[in-house]
């Protein structure tokens, strides 16, 4: 399941724009992929993120995996809830399973990313 | 890649597959968690057709395996299987295997699937012209069923005996669901299991009679990725990861699988050296004190000092926290004693645990 409404990086985090506060976590193919999370780790508040570059991991029961920020900013928000329970990025990728909220430092960065159809079609490639 | 005899099978259960061994394997069907867990609570049904098995005939064949066995041949009667290792000059480990004995001219060795080639030549460097070493991994599909039930979900199959009556570490040669079959009690998971050796043509047929039987019993098909947390979990070694050829088995823990007594076997001196010179690295395992995964290759810390790395690592589905196993140079570690893992340049706090970790 794709959302429309949101942005995607081809690295799969996708990017939901309020104002300047963007809130990011992993598209639900992202997580379907990787499967069995187990851990999340995450920067803490206060941490200025780079758009493309790494922010946090992903460890499922069979590898790590690299996150890579959508947009540069400063976190504002982590969820907490996820070191407790990290398979509500599983369960639920869109919503439960949100990783940070940013303050973006330079909203035409979200620009550089792909719309839900061009996500669509980045994934498909990627199967082929 | 070499694909099973099983690839379509694995296709239409929507198999994700991995590379393993040269192979293209299924590596989880439905979840590694919950595959692993339905081994552990129920059954699981496993595909290992990578595996080699070669046949080894004739009148030099007890001499041929005795003398590249760290383990005792000797102790075999017709019907048992050893776990054994083969060793280099040096005492480094070739391979871990299986050893079956049909008679005393007549053994099957099951080996590791990245290593069929090696393990072929050094055979046949060792034999004489007496017996034949016949490599029939091509031809030979190993199925494995793991799990507490398997026990009730082979039985159907098997009219003319009770496969509880197969103690472990035998086999019989049986008939299951009409198929002339090799029913070894062995495994690699930890649990009650059989592992079935039929002949490529026919393991589709055996597949998809234990198939729906498996999944009434509330199991499952299982993926090298299960399989893989199942065997860390019961504390066994994997060759290419945990042990190499630079590695001999008392560095690794196997100590008691070699048996030097009133003995020859390739490395033997070697191994004999090392003992008494003092064993240069050991193999420990370790859980992790929070939630960081460490994972093949992390280095290990004592004191600030580095002593070694890890070879495997994992979350563990049944234990619910991270566990592994790894190699290091301190010849005094004990359980009391605390190490560190380095992993993404932070230091993460682990605890010494004696393998089996259930």
């Amino acid at each position: 399941m794709i959302l429309q409404e949101l942005k995607y990086n081809e690295s799969h985090e996708w990017a939901k724009q309020e104002d300047d506060i963007v809130t990011i976590g992993i598209s639900d193919y992202a997580q379907s992929e990787i499967q069995d999370i187990v851990y999340v780790e995450l920067p803490e508040v206060g941490t200025e993120l780079t758009q493309k570059t790494e922010f946090g991991v992903i460890e499922s029961v069979k590898a790590a995996f690299d996150l890579y920020a959508p947009v540069s900013g400063e976190v504002i928000e982590v969820n907490e809830s996820l070191l407790d329970a990290p398979e509500q990025v599983n369960e639920s990728p869109y919503d439960d399973g949100w990783f940070l909220k940013i303050r973006m430092t330079d909203p035409s960065e979200l620009d550089a990313l792909l719309d839900a159809d061009s996500y669509q079609a980045h994934i498909e490639a990627e199967h082929a | 890649m070499k694909r099973t005899p099983l690839y379509q099978v694995h296709k239409t259960l929507n198999a994700k597959f991995t590379e393993f061994g040269g192979w293209e394997m299924p590596l989880q069907y439905s979840s590694i968690v919950k595959e692993h867990l339905a081994v552990r609570t129920a059954v699981g049904l496993f595909d290992l057709s990578h595996m080699g098995e070669f046949e080894i005939h004739g009148q030099g064949a007890n001499e041929l395996v005795q003398k590249l066995s760290t383990n005792d041949v000797g102790r075999l009667t017709d019907g048992r299987v050893l776990y054994t290792l083969f060793c280099n000059e040096a005492g480094g480990i070739v391979d871990d295997l299986l050893i079956y004995r049909y008679a005393d001219n007549h053994y099957m060795l099951v080996v590791n699937a990245a290593n069929i080639e090696k393990d072929l030549a050094w055979v046949q460097t060792h034999n004489d012209t007496r017996t034949k070493v016949e490599d029939v991994s091509d031809e030979t599909v190993l199925i494995a069923l793991q799990g507490r039930k398997s026990i009730d979900v082979l039985n159907p199959f098997v009219p003319e005996l009770d496969v509880s009556d197969i103690s472990f570490f035998r086999f019989v040669v049986g008939e299951v669901a009409g198929i002339s079959t090799v029913i070894s009690r062995t495994g690699y998971t930890g649990e009650i299991g059989f592992e079935l050796y039929v002949s490529a043509e026919d393991a589709e047929h055996l597949w998809n009679a234990l198939y729906p039987a498996v999944m009434g019993a509330e199991g499952q098909p299982v993926g090298l990725g299960a399989r893989d947390t199942l065997r860390l979990e019961a504390g066994l070694r994997l060759y290419g990861v945990d042990m190499n050829d630079d590695t001999n088995p008392y560095q690794v823990g196997l100590d008691k699988f070699v048996k030097s007594k009133n003995r020859q076997f390739i490395g033997k001196n070697a191994l004999l050296r090392e003992k008494k010179r003092g064993i240069a690295r050991q193999m420990i395992g370790f859980q992790m004190l929070d939630r960081s995964v460490a994972r093949t290759g992390y280095a290990v810390y004592q004191d600030g000092e580095r002593i070694g790395e890890v070879t495997s690592g994992a979350p563990s589905p049944s234990l619910k926290c991270n566990i592994g196993f790894a190699i290091v140079t301190s010849q005094t570690i004990t359980e009391d004693d605390k190490i560190e893992i380095e992993i993404r340049s932070r230091m993460h706090s682990a605890k010494i645990v004696t393998a089996p970790f259930i």
